[in-house]
């Protein structure tokens, strides 16, 4: 976009003129150029995967879904015999447009059907019988950042994958909240006489300093951020307010890389098909918002949108009209430039199971080594200690 | 004979959940040794946990027949899981045995389990609480038996036609020598000699299935032989790495993070000579004399239950509603019978991030200025079907009785509370500051000091 263009596109909201950090955005860059940033979108309580991206010229997938299965009338076509649900139509644009990538069968190996311990495989890039106790994206903090704040997740607690050896991400809700409710003059007294202090390797040096970069880090996204005006209209779902603070972030010029966010309520063992709808369209409608905000802004490029959960759901559906835990499922990459789009790899093999669930043929890890590699300029080998070749979707 | 009282604060502190002025003013009369002794006597016999009936929670199948809905049974199960965790929280908050709660604590992280059913999660913490301080082998072999971890590590699906090696592993890994110590093919014949080891779910006892038991030969570090589950126990005691693992993680629960290698050793030695009496090993710890070198004092962060019971213990505050204390246990990081996995809570650094930190420097003042407490909602259950994406401000009564403490506290100065509520002193800009405002009371002092990092710190 020519720079006309971009003045008319962000002529919108107005605001932005006013932001010092928009006007000199060279002074966040790293230094490869562009700083890429990107959000990591949860689902949480394992995610039907068969249901999202159905493959409906599979009549095995009618036959042990006779309840769920969804016929064509509830379908988007999309290539290689596989669908939308249709609850993800607004998506349709950017799977056409080659701004979406739809990885099949993506797991790990002896994939374990805890949601815990799944999830903790999933945020600590861990093998099954192996315990991390930081996350991917806390070792990425330890590795290549200098901040807290370069993690952010918009929530009020901080999740493991964010939580570093030396440094942990932020959870921030709402920033002007957590700003307020760190105006306690008592604790930035203290934070600033510690500052003049030497600050040891040990706890009480490490309590100061979690307490210091709470303190400025809060500080520096607040003030940053409340310059900024985004008149952009989102749907009216927690999601989409999570991720209109991102764009907001985004904007307002933080050299945040890391934005991590969960949608909750996946776990349908019962009723599924209208609970599970219900979530597919409130995250299809707040992610088409999120990139169509940020083309709007100009910011579409550096961004990259990944969507995974910490397991798929058995095969065949059980009998409250709903499924059970399972294995194997899919991951979402949304971005401008991919090396890969649309349908990236071979369908879900529903013949060949293990013990009724999916098998595995894409490590989580090797997504996770392109990210951190191609997309964020990290040293993958450091972070991630799973032998895997990084699999090129960016 | 007399006991300086920083000696008083810091056994406290890791024998137990803290002591008041008062309390520690009385036992300094007495011999470092009699204090010990006190703790150690007083810890030798508990009450078990009795919350859960076995009548309480019908078996599945029997709660299916009678009409129940799985939704309602799961219900059942859940609201009993948290009656559990605030009976042992109730108890935390009473004890006299203070060292036993602890020393329960300590296997309740090394023993993590998660499983649904409340009475079998029950039976495990009272064998962790019978079996506290006496040989770790009889303390293992119950444990092994114990239905929840025979569900939880799938030992109950290890059978001699299909071995699972679930069991095997965290047994080697995580119980006894840690990793490295084995082989991939120990894995595999250690599950051989498990398989057969169940429970009988009528009555959720232990029963050994012949049938379904593997009685042929293995090969387990590299003996051969017809093994079976105890032989498998018996070679892992013998091997003294167990006694320097679990020794290893008992210098760093009880004396510091940061292992000091040859004393780990010697106390291991210890250890193995005493036929794994854990007892002893408590003993022989905290009568040596660098137990109360100024390194090994307020080195270690409070676990999130450490801080609770200890600020609750040492305010004497009284909780209208345990749920608060439910609900700090999640969002502070350890729920008690909630662990996150098999390796149990970290610990230690793990337990601090920007949001814990700020939580806990805020809630002394919450809590004990007027007794209302705030805190942001945390919804991760998978089960939760709906996420509540409003910021929930549960306001629950607890009382403090100030007039006590100010009646306790009236002769001391700054530096005389400081001492008293924090084991590590702030430093020099610090205290500067905290000094800067000469006209606070006692009550505006003590908030202050329990609002500093240093207080997390044990």
């Amino acid at each position: 976009m020519d720079r006309r263009g971009f003045l008319k596109t962000s002529s919108l909201a107005s605001g932005y003129f006013l932001i010092p950090g928009f006007l000199k955005p060279l002074e966040n860059l790293s230094p490869g150029g562009i700083q890429k940033n990107i959000v990591v979108i949860q689902f949480s309580g394992g995610n039907d995967w068969l249901n999202t991206i159905v493959p409906f010229k599979n009549d095995l997938y009618y036959k042990k879904r006779p309840k769920l299965g969804l016929k064509e009338d509830k379908l988007i076509l999309l290539e290689k015999d596989l669908a939308f649900n249709n609850s993800l139509a607004v998506l349709k644009q950017f799977y056409d447009s080659g701004e979406m990538a739809i990885v099949n069968n993506v797991g790990y190996p002896n994939p374990d059907r805890s949601h815990f311990r799944s999830m903790d495989i999933w945020h600590t890039a861990s093998g099954s019988s192996e315990f991390l106790h930081t996350g991917w994206l806390g070792r990425y903090l330890d590795n290549e950042c200098k901040n807290a704040y370069e993690g952010i997740e918009v929530d009020n607690y901080l999740s493991l994958a964010l939580k570093g050896k030396k440094l942990n991400g932020l959870a921030v809700k709402n920033i002007s909240q957590l700003h307020q409710e760190l105006k306690v003059p008592y604790f930035n007294d203290i934070a600033e006489a510690a500052k003049n202090d030497v600050l040891n390797e040990d706890n009480q040096g490490y309590l100061y300093k979690t307490l210091l970069e709470t303190t400025s880090g809060v500080d520096y996204i607040y003030e940053k951020n409340k310059i900024v005006t985004n008149t952009f209209e989102y749907p009216n779902s927690e999601l989409g307010k999570q991720l209109k603070d991102i764009a907001n972030f985004i904007v307002s010029g933080i050299s945040t890389k890391v934005y991590y966010v969960s949608l909750t309520g996946f776990d349908t063992h019962a009723a599924q098909l209208d609970k599970q709808n219900n979530l597919l369209e409130q995250y299809a409608k707040a992610v088409s918002a999120f990139i169509v905000n940020l083309k709007g802004l100009n910011k579409w490029d550096d961004t990259v949108v990944f969507t995974f959960s910490e397991f798929g759901r058995r095969v065949e559906e059980n009998a409250s009209g709903g499924t059970d835990h399972g294995t194997a499922g899919n991951v979402f990459l949304f971005g401008k430039n991919l090396k890969k789009k649309g349908i990236v790899n071979e369908l879900p093999n529903l013949e060949d199971l293990d013990d009724g669930d999916l098998k595995y043929r894409v490590d989580f890890r090797s997504i996770y080594k392109n990210i951190l590699q191609d997309w964020l300029q990290a040293d993958a080998n450091k972070i991630i200690s799973a032998e895997v070749n990084p699999f090129k979707v960016l | 004979m007399s006991t300086p009282l920083g000696q008083i604060f810091h056994i406290y502190s890791r024998l137990g959940f803290g002591i008041s002025y008062a309390k520690a003013k009385l036992l300094s009369q007495k011999s470092l040794n009699e204090i010990i002794n006190g703790l150690i006597v007083t810890s030798t016999t508990g009450t078990y946990l009795t919350e859960i009936s076995k009548e309480d929670i019908m078996l599945k199948k029997d709660a299916m027949e009678s009409g129940m809905s799985m939704k309602d049974y799961q219900k059942l199960l859940k609201d009993k899981l948290e009656q559990l965790n605030t009976s042992w929280i109730k108890k935390l908050l009473n004890t006299e045995n203070v060292l036993l709660e602890k020393q329960t604590l300590f296997w309740h992280n090394h023993f993590a389990c998660r499983v649904r059913h409340p009475y079998l999660m029950q039976e495990l913490n009272n064998i962790h609480r019978k079996f506290a301080f006496s040989s770790f082998r009889d303390l293992l072999v119950e444990v092994s038996k114990s239905p929840a971890m025979l569900i939880y590590l799938n030992n109950q699906q290890n059978k001699k036609a299909h071995p699972n090696e679930n069991f095997a592993r965290e047994l080697m890994e995580l119980f006894t020598l840690g990793r490295g110590n084995y082989t991939e093919q120990d894995v595999q014949e250690v599950a051989r000699a498990f398989t057969g080891w169940g429970f009988n779910k009528e009555d959720s006892t232990f029963e050994f299935k012949e049938k379904q038991h593997d009685d042929g030969e293995k090969t387990i570090f590299t003996r051969k032989g017809n093994f079976g589950g105890e032989d498998v126990i018996n070679m892992i005691m013998s091997n003294k790495q167990t006694a320097y693992f679990i020794t290893k993680k008992m210098y760093k629960f009880y004396v510091n993070e940061n292992v000091n290698e040859e004393r780990v050793k010697q106390l291991a030695d210890f250890y193995y000579q005493n036929q794994y009496n854990t007892g002893a090993l408590v003993k022989k710890i905290f009568t040596s004399p660098w137990f109360y070198d100024a390194e090994n004092m307020g080195c270690n962060i409070k676990s999130p239950i450490d801080y609770l019971i200890g600020l609750s213990r040492q305010f004497s505050i009284k909780f209208a509603n345990y749920d608060i204390l439910f609900k700090l246990q999640r969002v502070l990081g350890q729920q008690l019978f909630y662990p996150p996995n098999v390796a149990g809570w970290p610990g230690g650094k793990t337990f601090i991030d920007s949001t814990t930190l700020v939580l806990r420097m805020k809630l002394p003042s919450q809590i004990l200025n007027n007794g209302n407490v705030e805190i942001p909602d945390k919804i991760d259950d998978p089960d939760d079907q709906k996420k509540e994406d409003i910021l929930l401000n549960k306001k629950f009564g607890t009382e403090v009785n100030w007039g006590i403490i100010l009646e306790e506290n009236k002769s001391l100065d700054l530096d005389k509370l400081m001492k008293v509520y924090l084991l590590k002193t702030p430093s020099p800009k610090v205290l500067e500051k905290i000094k800067s405002d000469p006209s606070l009371g006692i009550k505006e002092m003590i908030l202050k000091i329990v609002s500093l990092p240093e207080y997390n710190l044990a």
